[in-house]
């Protein structure tokens, strides 16, 4: 069984262990990653992010541990819940404009963004 | 007496007897803040005009014999809840100027109940983080001393109640942002079960584990605003529908009989000995009363933390896909064309944990992985929910640690990931099993609170309250205030 004290007390006592561990993930997958995420790193933000990416899967792998053959996943914590459905009736106002407040750039009550199809 | 120092029920009491007004307190409070602003940064906003009108408003009311028990109590909300008109950040540069065209459901039940908002609480960015670092906003500082952290991600709202800058405050519990920021500043705070309380117009950081709550100097005054803020919002899809019980009328019943049970997990080397000796003390107060304490054991608990850390960074980089520069939140300048607005406005938008955290469900949830790393931890999730029910079987109520350590400087966790979110080791089991969940003063370790989590069945909040509210008549760690805030 994974022993969280050990693991508590090993990694508090030496905080650094890992600096020198190898790298699971490599530089290209931290920018696949950001890519997939659309999240622009400064170059500087790489490294930091594969370290500290890479020791929080180390662990992650600790769940390989558990004995999990039959077991259902489990999405949320309540049993019986279902998704209700409401009446398919008009229940909002337009507040198209208010809503549009927030946003940096609008024109005619549209949104704007770079042009995508030239 | 001095007020500030009062509950949220002796202050309702002095309001009923017209020994001050609510403006008066409104006044006093929001002085409080504005004084302590500089060295705390407990609050991200303060609504001194609006306050002082619903104050006004909730002396006329009283005036007109229309007051309910809150009318007039001044409180403050964690700046993760939208308030109408008033700008909600959630922490981050990415909401630093967003104004929610409506109330959060727990804002608009705290106001119809009569509270009167003071401001709007500082917290981690998006609620991911445990000192309170994380803030675009700066840290928040512990009154206890002011060169440790609050603990997070209510670290804001845990202070306010702390230093008294307001009776009580809102908050939210992920991963233990309610309970570990109370324990390590010495107040009571109550993440109840998961869809008790409605998460509409909360911001979501992760769907399936995200909960509301309160932070109050002691149970009682947690019961009463728990009472105003708890049932049914079909506005949240996961909102249950069941009635809430009076939480008050259940403060005082007897605890002989109480079957407690003992989490040999919590009790391991991870926890400060000297935290350890304050909770068996608290459990002898337990014993006193009546109480008996047995050991049981969840031996899937010790991997919560390995579950939590996908599971709740799925749901963020899911969640957290809306921030997009287009319709609200910030955006960058110059894009080159729509990634480039995505990437960089998100990018420059977001601090580095909420960066790491959308990385991290990211890679989770991405080809290849999904299987390996998501389902795995909702397995696993499951395995640890059942162990919490076969502990239901035999004990009332699970009693330990809310934290291994009482609050570290600021500065001290940063740099590494994993002993930051190791915090939550106690904590995040509950969220993991959708479980009520508290922590309540229980003595101090060198000058610092420390927390002792109370921990129940499943819309068990009425005798978790209990449960806290007897300890709570019997000592009074819920009573000290920090020496520059008497």
């Amino acid at each position: 069984m994974y022993d969280f004290a050990l693991f508590f007390t090993s990694l508090a006592a030496t905080p650094h262990r890992y600096a020198t561990y190898i790298m699971a993930l490599t530089r290209e997958q931290i920018e696949n990653i950001a890519h997939l995420a659309r999240l622009q790193l400064q170059q500087a933000e790489v490294p930091l992010y594969q370290q500290s990416l890479s020791r929080i899967f180390e662990l992650v792998g600790e769940l390989e541990r558990a004995d999990t053959g039959s077991i259902a996943p489990m999405a949320h914590p309540l049993p019986g819940l279902s998704q209700r459905l409401r009446p398919d009736a008009v229940s909002e106002t337009d507040r198209h404009g208010l809503y549009q407040e927030n946003a940096a750039l609008v024109a005619a009550g549209l949104y704007l963004v770079p042009k995508v199809i030239e | 007496m001095t007020i500030h120092t009062q509950s949220v029920s002796q202050l309702s009491e002095g309001l009923r007897r017209k020994a001050f007004s609510s403006l008066e307190l409104t006044k006093l409070f929001l002085e409080r803040i504005e004084a302590s602003q500089s060295v705390l940064n407990a609050l991200i906003t303060i609504t001194r005009e609006q306050a002082l009108e619903s104050a006004r408003a909730a002396d006329r009311k009283r005036a007109a014999g229309d007051a309910a028990p809150l009318t007039g109590v001044p409180i403050v909300h964690k700046d993760i809840f939208c308030t109408e008109a008033v700008r909600t950040t959630c922490g981050s540069r990415m909401l630093e100027n967003f104004v929610s065209p409506y109330d959060a459901t727990v804002v608009a039940r705290l106001k119809a109940a009569g509270t009167v908002m003071l401001g709007k609480a500082n917290m981690d960015e998006f609620a991911m983080g445990s000192s309170n670092e994380t803030s675009w906003f700066g840290a928040v500082r512990n009154p206890w001393n002011t060169d440790l952290v609050p603990g997070g991600s209510s670290g804001g709202s845990a202070v306010t109640v702390a230093a008294r800058l307001a009776p009580a405050a809102t908050a939210t519990d992920t991963g233990g942002s309610i309970r570990q920021p109370a324990a390590l500043c010495g107040v009571t705070g109550v993440k109840p079960t998961y869809g008790r309380v409605s998460r509409y117009g909360m911001i979501a950081f992760a769907s399936s584990l995200d909960q509301g709550g309160i932070i109050a100097a002691t149970a009682q005054d947690a019961a009463l605003l728990l009472q105003a803020m708890a049932g049914f919002d079909p506005n949240d899809s996961t909102s249950v529908d069941l009635p809430v019980p009076d939480y008050a009328s259940g403060l005082d019943a007897p605890l002989a009989g109480l079957k407690i049970g003992l989490l040999k997990e919590f009790f391991d080397k991870g926890l400060d000995p000297q935290n350890e000796r304050r909770i068996r003390e608290a459990l002898a107060v337990y014993e006193k009363l009546g109480a008996t304490l047995r050991e049981v054991s969840l031996p899937n608990l010790p991997l919560s933390v390995a579950a939590y850390y996908v599971v709740a960074p799925a749901e963020c980089s899911s969640n957290l896909a809306r921030f997009d520069g287009v319709r609200f939140g910030y955006r960058c300048e110059n894009p080159k064309d729509l990634t480039d607005l995505y990437k960089r406005s998100r990018g420059e938008g977001f601090g580095a944990e909420v960066k790491r955290r959308i990385m991290t469900g990211t890679y989770v949830l991405s080809a290849g992985y999904y299987d390996a790393y998501y389902l795995k931890a909702q397995k696993v999730r499951q395995l640890i929910a059942a162990d919490f029910v076969r502990a239901f079987n035999e004990v009332d109520v699970l009693i330990g640690p809310t934290t291994p350590t009482p609050a570290f400087p600021i500065g001290a966790k940063t740099s590494d990931p994993i002993t930051m979110y190791l915090n939550d080791i106690y904590t995040i089991g509950a969220n993991l099993a959708g479980l009520p969940a508290m922590s309540i003063p229980c003595g101090f370790v060198e000058g610092l609170p420390v927390g002792l989590q109370i921990v129940a069945p499943q819309f068990g909040e009425q005798r978790m309250l209990n449960v806290a509210h007897l300890f709570q008549r019997e000592t009074d760690w819920h009573t000290k205030i920090p020496e520059a805030y008497k």
